[in-house]
Formats: C-alpha cells, structure tokens, sequence
C-alpha cells in the first residue's frame, strides 16, 4: 500500500492531538507552509484517504473537505455551498457518507475517508461511474463525486434497492440539472450489474 | 486572494477524551467556548461569521457520551449517539418507535450520520433574520425583525411568542417529550435531570437561550422511561420539501389503550412555539375516551387554543389542527 508523506516535521510531535487540553502557548505559532488560511495553531494530522495514509499540515479550524481540496489536492469532492446544504463535498467515513465540509479535520483522524477518486478500482471504473456515463446522468457534474459517494454506500449495504430505497440515499444530494430521475436509472442498472457479480 | 465569506474565522479546537476535561474546557473558556457535537449547527454559524468562538471543545472523543444502554426498564441514550446510531436500535426500533420516526425525519442521511441526538436537542432556532447576524433580541439586540408589519414570517410561532417569535426546530424534540423523557444535565458542579418538557425554555424566561443548559453545561444522556414503550405511537412532519427541509409542524403523539379506550395520551408539537409545546389540554380532553374520529375532532379542536398567528403563518394554526386529529386516530402515519 503506498503511503504518500506531505509532512512538516516541526509539527509532527502535534499530530497526536486526541485527549490532549492543548494551550495556545503550548503551540508553536508558525502558519502551516502553504496555507492561504491561518489559525492560531497548526498541526499535523494524519489521514487514511482511498487506502493511503497522508500527513498534512494544517490550522486546526480546518474541514476535512478544506483538507482534501487544498492539503492534498484532492478536488474531486466538491465545495458547494459549504455548510451542510448541498452534499457535493459527501465523502465515505467508513462507509457512511457524511459531509466534509461540516466535519472538523481532527475528527477525521478516527476514520478511513473514501473520496470519490477512490471509487474506481485502478482504471476501471465502479459500476455506478460507469452507469452514470451510460445514462446519461451527469451533466454539469458538479454534484456527481457526491452523488456516487452516497449511491456506492447504499449499493455496499444493498444490492437490491428500490426506487424509494434510492431516492432517500440520494435525498441529501442536490442536483440543479438533471431532475434525478436519469440518476436513479443510473443507480439501479448499477445495482444490477453488481447483483450479476460485476466488481 | 479573494475574499470568500463561508470561511470559518480560526478557532482553537479541543478534542477531550472525558467529560471532565470538557467541562473544565468550557469552564475556562466561559463566552469564548463552544460545545461541538456533529457539527451542522455549529458550522453553519462558524461559516456565517455570526458567531466566533475563541476555543471548539468538540465533544467526539468522549466515549461514554455514546451508545444506547438499558435503564432500569428503560433506556439511556448517550447524547453523542449519532441519529443514524439511533435509528438502528433494535431497543428504539422494538419499544420507542416514536423517537425512531422522529430521528429518521431529521435532515438527509449524510446529516444524520453524523449529526446527534443531543445536537438535534440543543440546536438552535432557524429564524433567518437571527441566524443571518441581525441584532434582534435573542441576538442581544431591542427589536424582532421576525413580527414587523412587512416581515417574511411564514416558518414563525404562532403560539409561545414573547418578543422573540421564533420555532424550535428539532424533530426529535417531541417525540421525547411524548415518551416522558429525562434530560441529563452534567456540570462543572455535578449532574441535575430535568424532563424532557422541562428542558426547552421559551424567550420569557430567557430570550437568548433554547434550552436550560447554562454556559459550561452540556447534555450527556436521554433517559427514557417504559411507560409508554410500545404504546400507540404518531409522529407526522410537514416540511415544504420531502428531504432535508426543517418542520413547518410536527407532532408526536403517544397512547396507551385497553379496549379501544384511550387511557392516557402525551401529545407534542413542534415548529409551532419558541419550545416544542406539550398539549396538555388535548391530553386531558382525550384521555378516557374510545379512541374514534369524535375523540380526535375533539382533541383537535382544543389543540391551538390561545394561537396567535403572525402575518404569513395562519396555515400553521390549521396545520396543527389538523395533524393533533391525525394523530389520535390510532393509526400510524
């Protein structure tokens, strides 16, 4: 398993923060290389993302969606209305999409994040990206890295969803595009071909 | 750069492992801390730039805030238990089905895997004039926007009001309250209970605060007793959307029956007053009578006694009517 290391080991003593009262003064107070939004501390945090293990610098009021985006480059998971409205930053916290950009980055440290570049399986795409493409159901695309997210959970728990089953996954996805009804196409040829033992 | 106003202003985040380190935490850091649970409510006003507090103590880390455990012949309720964690209980699926219903209502499924069952309870109100930073009186200031003559106030109270007219917006709120749940209450000087209907407080008795928590205190657990486990249960939401949208109304509605009678009901509504309000008059009305379409006009029609609509919520009288009728007809939603 390759593990990816973007560390700055001044703060690496930090990166075990849990259960520990820190204090201001305890930190030092130098912003985190790179970061366009400092706060008054910094840290490292270590993440699992798609299988690799990232160490990140970051100010600690950092989200994990923030995180993703600017610390390790990973832009798939989208910032929309970043508040917890629209689900395009929906992620998988051990398998439970949540969203990211609610989620303190700390927190994420208990969990092994899966992000929409960690669906497919090397080159070959998930069978929900690949049904997405067959039906025609992403147009502007925004909102799709968090569609799949939540669609792959569902399909992970339940190869045999109905229309309603797929609807309430989805209901915390929004879609300005499509009407969503090409989605839940797409969602239930998926569930089909993986019903057949596609991988 | 540009700059982008959902940016959260920096705060120092404290991630204790006990309730004790948080307590102290919040202690320390008095006005300038903030209790974090799943993070939607926070973060929707960290992102605003409304409020900006100096010290997060997010309450994650603090195992025994979590999980379902027996109660005598009840059950406690960590109130760091996710909703989804909630939902899935067999002992809330089996006895309370009321609070299953009430959670599984709450937002979309990425909400409640992580949002929680005390973060539900101590949310604070939607008004938009309040959350968008105007200084109305809950927010300190000397007017309400909400009650002006051209104010926008479709989704506002229309009983409770005092100064401030904005709703309570959670869902699980009463069902609890219909289940005669207990609220515990941890400290820096101990732990105090309070029932569930108790717990929420209105703006006349304290304008800026949504429930009895004072600064520094924070929610560790739900107790609920049996009484009404397995009762007939009623929960009902109108929302103008079918996902994510907060109530318009809401009701929860628990019975006890023997031989089609009603032998004692607990009846709560929310989205309606500043406080999810217990219908003790419907209560009365009911209790004692088979259960029938007469017993529900009757409970109905004391329903929204003393309601006071403001300009564009008059349909919420009707509404609560109408659902409090729904509810005792012993049937499930």
């Amino acid at each position: 398993m390759p593990t990816l290391l973007t560390a700055f080991p001044d703060f690496r003593q930090l990166s075990d923060r849990r259960g520990r009262p820190w204090r201001t003064s305890d930190r030092p107070s130098t912003p985190a290389p790179g970061s366009a939004h400092v706060g008054q501390g910094n840290g490292v945090v270590r993440l699992k993302v798609n299988g690799d293990v990232y160490e990140v610098g970051v100010p600690e009021h950092y989200t994990l969606l923030e995180t993703l985006r600017y610390g390790i480059g990973l832009t798939g998971s989208k910032q929309g209305c970043d508040k917890g409205d629209c689900g395009a930053c929906t992620v998988l916290a051990d398998g439970h999409p949540i969203l990211s950009c609610i989620t303190p980055v700390w927190e994420a440290e208990a969990f092994e994040v899966r992000t929409v570049e960690g669906l497919a399986d090397g080159t070959r795409p998930h069978p929900v990206q690949d049904e997405f493409d067959l039906n025609g159901a992403a147009q502007c695309g925004f909102c799709t890295p968090g569609i799949l997210c939540s669609a792959v959970a569902l399909l992970d728990r339940n190869q045999s969803p109905t229309r309603d089953e797929i609807r309430e996954a989805l209901s915390g996805n929004l879609c300005r595009c499509t009407g969503y009804t090409k989605i839940y196409d797409a969602v239930e040829a998926a569930a089909g071909r993986l019903r057949e033992g596609a991988p | 750069m540009a700059v982008i106003r959902d940016m959260i202003p920096a705060f120092e985040l404290f991630q204790p492992t006990t309730l004790q380190d948080a307590l102290a935490l919040l202690a320390e850091y008095g006005d300038e801390g903030w209790a974090l649970a799943g993070g939607l409510d926070s973060f929707d006003w960290f992102k605003d730039r409304v409020k900006r507090p100096t010290a997060v103590v997010d309450l994650a880390g603090i195992e025994s805030l979590r999980g379902v455990r027996p109660w005598g012949d009840g059950i406690e309720i960590g109130a760091m238990t996710t909703l989804t964690d909630v939902i899935e209980n067999e002992d809330v699926q089996s006895r309370y089905g009321l609070l299953r219903e009430a959670a599984s209502h709450v937002a979309t499924p990425q909400i409640r895997n992580a949002g929680t069952l005390g973060g539900n309870l101590c949310q604070d109100t939607r008004c938009w004039y309040y959350r968008s930073g105007w200084p109305c009186y809950r927010a300190g200031g000397n007017t309400c926007y909400a009650s002006a003559r051209e104010a926008m106030n479709r989704e506002h109270c229309v009983m409770g009001a005092r100064r401030c007219v904005a709703v309570n917006p959670s869902d699980v709120a009463p069902a609890l309250i219909a289940l005669d749940a207990q609220m515990v209450i941890a400290g820096r000087r101990g732990e105090r209970v309070v029932d569930a209907e108790d717990f929420f407080i209105g703006p006349a008795i304290d304008i800026t605060r949504m429930t009895v928590l004072k600064p520094g205190e924070v929610l560790t657990s739900v107790r609920i007793p049996p009484d009404y486990a397995g009762a007939t249960f009623y929960f009902e939401k109108v929302r103008d959307r079918q996902s994510w949208d907060f109530a318009l109304a809401a009701v929860a509605t628990a019975m006890v029956t023997s031989g089609g009678n009603i032998q004692r009901a607990r009846v709560a509504v929310n989205g309606v007053a500043p406080y999810p309000v217990r219908l003790e008059n419907v209560e009365r009305v009911v209790a004692g009578r088979p259960v029938s379409e007469e017993t529900a006009e009757a409970g109905g029609a004391v329903a929204t006694d003393g309601a006071k609509p403001l300009r564009h919520n008059d349909y919420k009288v009707a509404l609560l009517e109408n659902l409090v009728r729904r509810s005792l007809r012993g049937t499930e939603a």
